[in-house]
């Protein structure tokens, strides 16, 4: 796996992708569209409004790569509220806002993850299967946001909380079962440092 | 009589909102963003966010990626209320870990 983006010169990126790697991309795409679910719309299609005057949740998701993707607006990490009256605050402040904002941001995400899906779709495969797959500067935005999420939800799941649990999981045997999952990470993860980088040169 | 007597009830709506503000005195502190550290996202999409979406220069976005990485938080932006939830939601919409409070300092 070489996951090397490339700017094209008059701007845009492109990188050559085997055949595996065209379909990792893909199915964790398609595996972070139905983590992140239909939208207000899809669900109740008779009343193409509804998804203008649907409310969001007001409770943060159960799954911990959710909460990762959707986390609350207000509290502090690190320091917990000091009064039980700061701590109701600060909940119902956040569940306020979640209502107001969570549906667009599960929009923005599935438009993202299906932008990737839709341009390795419309890949034409070479004799050995692989492509090379080049990306406007829009797609590549869309891209990266796809990447940075799919990064956010597999680190979640390998539960990579800080700097130090990161280094172990480089280090970790061939025979663990996590293994694969952190090849993608890393993986994913030059990918997107690479994607950042034609978009700031 | 109709444009005459139409502004009346305007003016008492305005008074009593005046009234009630006044009395609920709101402390005049800004809000304030805050990025959080997260182990995951890439330092170099960290600075990219802050350049894209804050339209800060690379010296001040890479000083509050390092801020966020060493000291685990920066403050990246500060206003109103309003001004804030925005900028938490965009930073949400990036990925990035934001919130928003009242700045107490």
């Amino acid at each position: 796996m070489s996951g090397q983006f490339e700017p094209i010169p008059g701007g845009g990126a492109a990188v050559a992708l085997d055949e595996v790697e065209i379909s990792i991309i893909r199915s964790l795409a398609v595996q972070l569209l139905e983590l992140v679910g239909p939208g207000p719309a899809d669900e109740d299609s008779r009343d193409p409004l509804a998804e203008l005057f649907a409310e969001g949740p007001t409770e943060p998701p159960a799954d911990p790569v959710l909460r990762r993707l959707f986390p609350d607006a207000y509290g502090d990490p690190e320091g917990p509220p000091s009064t039980a009256q700061e701590a109701e605050e600060q909940r119902s402040a956040s569940s306020e806002f979640r209502r107001f904002t969570e549906n667009d941001l599960r929009a923005r995400k599935r438009e993202d993850a299906l932008a990737v899906v839709r341009s390795l779709d419309a890949l034409t495969p070479a004799g050995d299967r692989g492509a090379v797959l080049r990306l406007g500067e829009e797609e590549s935005r869309r891209w990266l946001g796809a990447l940075n999420d799919l990064r956010l939800a597999i680190g979640a799941r390998l539960e990579v909380r800080d700097e130090d649990e990161a280094d172990e999981l480089y280090r970790l045997p061939d025979s663990d079962p996590r293994k694969p999952m952190v090849m993608a990470y890393l993986w994913l993860g030059s990918l997107q440092e690479t994607l950042v980088g034609t978009l700031t040169a | 009589m109709g444009p005459v007597t139409a502004p009346a009830p305007l003016e008492i709506e305005k008074t009593e909102s005046a009234e009630e503000a006044s009395a609920v005195p709101e402390p005049d502190l800004p809000w304030v963003t805050i990025v959080h550290n997260d182990p995951v996202n890439l330092m170099s999409y960290v600075t990219y966010v802050f350049q894209t979406y804050f339209g800060y220069p690379k010296d001040k976005a890479t000083k509050l990626m390092m801020d966020v990485h060493n000291k685990g938080r920066a403050v990246v932006s500060s206003g109103t209320r309003e001004e804030m939830e925005r900028d938490v939601q965009a930073m949400h919409g990036y990925g990035l870990w934001a919130t928003l409070q009242q700045d107490r300092k």
